[in-house]
């Protein structure tokens, strides 16, 4: 955002579209729902800590679905919690995001053959935006999956409905 | 006390209880018992100066097979320092076991782990409802029979 | 929420009768202190928690099934990984041990070694998250950050040995995957140098902390009778003042010929098996897991780590009940074998399923803000408590 420093410090008017204005404010802040499934949480807690810092990018986590905006699915998930997951994603205001993590909630993951109470893959129930492979994902890994989201959300219009 | 004490003590008191054993040569050995009489035999274990089993460390459903199910009780004494196994068997047409709940806590658990996934009915247990799977999940997931559903709630099962 | 039942209370001088009235409040599966997906059901009266209602299965990923699905012993190694996977390596050993009883193989002394260091610095790893996530439920977020900082580290010397952060897969039956590398004595002793005083911060900014002994202490009190009656094990019940660990009481693989202390809860702060107890125990654990770790690197004998046994093994039927101490407590494999490559059943004895059901017995009588410092002291891993 170099360039708009520069013209908040010359003449403090900026001119731009208002998609581009509700993007770079979306996409800055990014609030994750704290809510950990499996594995991959301890690595999404690690990437929220100390030495990764997810704070940088804007993002930190909200105990409550109403405060966020990017659902991050930590993890297997299982035919019982399937329901309640569901729930929480309807209960986010829009603009709402997903990011499956790890190999579980993108397909299965190990438990793909044998998982009788394994869902295989949460796209089943919801509608996600960026796939982070691993098991578990590096939290560089994680973090790349987030400035990924940041990339769609730029290039998202008012005009245009979002692409689920 | 050796396996082999504890098991003649086991015989001298129950007698027709104590079904089969293998008490040499294993690295755990292990006493059969009948499965109506399983809470009295280890109300024993626990109470009886000199066996004073306070720890259950394991409770486990089996499925051996041919519709013959079982439960695998393993007991400590931290107090004595000995371990016995206990099992049992029952067939899946009345597989009904005394429930030990009343006799070490742990155990309420365990049985419902185990009713859960093989479907073994403990007589006694004061709640005995699925643990694991959702309370309208069919079937007993771990049995070796077990089917795989197609659907759960609209949901699709197998890959 | 439900009204339950209704009940009529004296009020000193109030010249009528008060009606009070039991309600059920659901707290999870989605709450930020139930360290995963774990759902209670609080019967509570005003603040007052009556009783406790745990529902569990929200992560059952169904271990037991794929164990008797693999094509060999080995490939269970990654889905025993999974099951606590905070301390995966602790998990990993457990098995192992099973399984080499069940052949009668003896392993390498060196592999013994690395293996009683992994498991130490995995409970060290443990014990970090453990501390850090109950500090941030209590309300102290930066104990957190400090934990998360110092369990790096360890994860960099795991990274290091066999390329992955959580997951290790490292402890094979009869082996290790890879020998470690050149440079792992120097680090590992680094480690502990650096980790000592860690340990005396991490005690001024948060176990003596003026209010976090207030949260902790008295509260969700396990005697030690109950606590046997429940089975519970690990800190759990070394904080009740039973002092019981397998390390020395049924020790495995080296932990006989090293020299360490079995902390239990003293009461210190409050009343023997109360929060802050099992807390304290967990803090002392690292330091002697300090203490195993740099005789057991002293001792480090040449050698080869590789396995020698064939990829398709082959046990002779029979059982075998197999526990080892993992941070959580006492974990015990009961494995079933029938003469063919697969095992017949794999029974997991997960500590974290046993400490849980012991959580009605320390909540009643608790405050609704207490329930989520008891959870916390127990220590659970869902993976563990749901395999």
């Amino acid at each position: 955002m170099g360039l708009l420093d520069q013209k908040f410090e010359n003449s403090n008017i900026v001119i731009t579209s208002m998609d581009n204005l509700l993007n770079w404010a979306r996409l800055s802040s990014l609030w994750g729902m704290q809510f950990g499934l499996a594995c991959c949480a301890i690595e999404m807690m690690a990437t929220g800590a100390s030495h990764y810092d997810l704070d940088r990018f804007g993002t930190f986590f909200r105990g409550t679905p109403r405060q966020s905006d990017v659902m991050i699915v930590a993890g297997t998930v299982t035919l019982k919690m399937a329901s309640r997951i569901k729930v929480l994603y309807d209960q986010m205001s829009e603009p709402r995001y997903v990011i499956s993590m790890g190999s579980c909630s993108n397909c299965g993951g190990p438990y793909w053959e044998h998982g009788y109470h394994v869902l295989k893959g949460v796209d089943r129930i919801i509608p996600v935006d960026v796939y982070v492979p691993g098991c578990p994902p590096r939290p560089e890994a994680l973090m790349e999956g987030l400035l990924k989201l940041q990339e769609k959300i730029r290039t998202e219009s008012l005009a245009k409905k979002k692409s689920a | 006390m050796t396996a082999q004490e504890i098991l003649e003590s086991l015989k001298a008191r129950f007698g027709d209880a104590v079904l089969d054993a293998k008490v040499d040569g294993l690295p755990d050995p292990w006493v059969k018992i009948a499965p109506a009489k399983l809470r009295e035999v280890c109300l024993y274990l626990r109470d009886d100066p000199g066996m004073l089993f306070d720890v259950l460390m394991c409770l486990s459903g089996m499925d051996y097979r041919g519709g013959k199910l079982g439960v695998v009780y393993h007991c400590d004494s931290t107090v004595k320092h000995h371990r016995i196994v206990l099992k049992t068997e029952v067939i899946d047409a009345d597989p009904h076991v005394s429930s030990v709940e009343s006799v070490w806590k742990t155990a309420n658990w365990h049985e419902r782990e185990a009713f859960d996934m093989y479907g073994v009915v403990f007589d006694g247990h004061p709640d005995l409802r699925r643990i694991l799977m959702p309370d309208d999940w069919q079937g007993f997931p771990l049995r070796k029979d077990y089917q795989v559903p197609e659907f759960y709630n609209g949901m699709k099962v197998p890959y | 929420m439900e009204a339950t039942m209704t009940r009529l209370t004296t009020v000193p001088g109030l010249g009528r009768e008060l009606k009070s009235e039991e309600m059920v409040i659901s707290m999870g599966p989605q709450h930020p202190s139930t360290h995963g997906v774990l759902r209670l059901e609080l019967v509570v009266d005003g603040e007052v928690v009556v009783d406790v209602i745990p529902h569990i299965g929200y992560l059952h990923r169904c271990f037991e099934k794929h164990c008797e699905h693999m094509t060999n012993y080995q490939q269970v190694i990654p889905y025993a990984d999974r099951m606590d996977y905070v301390a995966a390596m602790s998990n990993e050993f457990g098995f192992v041990i099973a399984c080499e009883k069940l052949l009668k193989i003896k392993v390498p002394e060196r592999v013994e070694y690395i293996r009683v260091i992994m498991a130490e610095f995995s409970r060290i790893v443990s014990h970090l998250i453990a501390i850090g996530t109950y500090g941030m439920d209590i309300g102290a977020f930066t104990p957190f950050l400090y934990c998360m900082r110092d369990r790096e580290r360890v994860l960099d010397i795991f990274e290091q040995t066999c390329g992955a952060r959580l997951l290790y897969n490292y402890m094979w039956i009869g082996g290790l995957s890879h020998d470690v590398t050149a440079g792992f004595t120097g680090k590992v002793k680094d480690f502990c140098r650096y980790f000592r005083p860690q340990i005396k911060e991490l005690n001024d900014l948060l176990s003596y902390n003026k209010i976090f002994i207030k949260r902790t202490a008295n509260v969700g009190v396990l005697p030690a009778d109950v606590a046997l009656n429940y089975a519970v094990s690990g800190p759990v019940l070394r904080g009740s003042g039973v002092q019981w660990d397998l390390r020395k009481n049924d020790p495995y693989s080296v932990y006989g010929s090293l020299d360490f202390e079995i902390p239990v809860g003293k009461g210190l702060k409050g009343t023997v098996g109360d929060c802050w107890d099992r807390y304290m125990v967990r803090v002392h654990e690292m330091e002697q897991s300090v203490n195993i770790i740099e005789q057991a690197v002293d001792r480090l004998p040449a050698g080869d780590v590789a396995s020698a046994i064939p990829k398709r093994i082959r046990p002779d039927a029979g059982d075998i009940y197999v526990r080892t101490e993992t941070p959580k407590g006492e974990l015990g494999y009961y494995v079933v074998a029938d003469g063919t490559a697969t095992p017949f059943r794999v029974k997991v004895k997960s500590p974290c399923f046993v400490n849980l059901s012991a959580l009605p017995a320390m909540c009643r009588g608790a405050m609704i803000a207490d329930i989520v410092a008891v959870l916390g002291s127990i220590d659970i891993v869902l993976g563990e408590v749901d395999r």
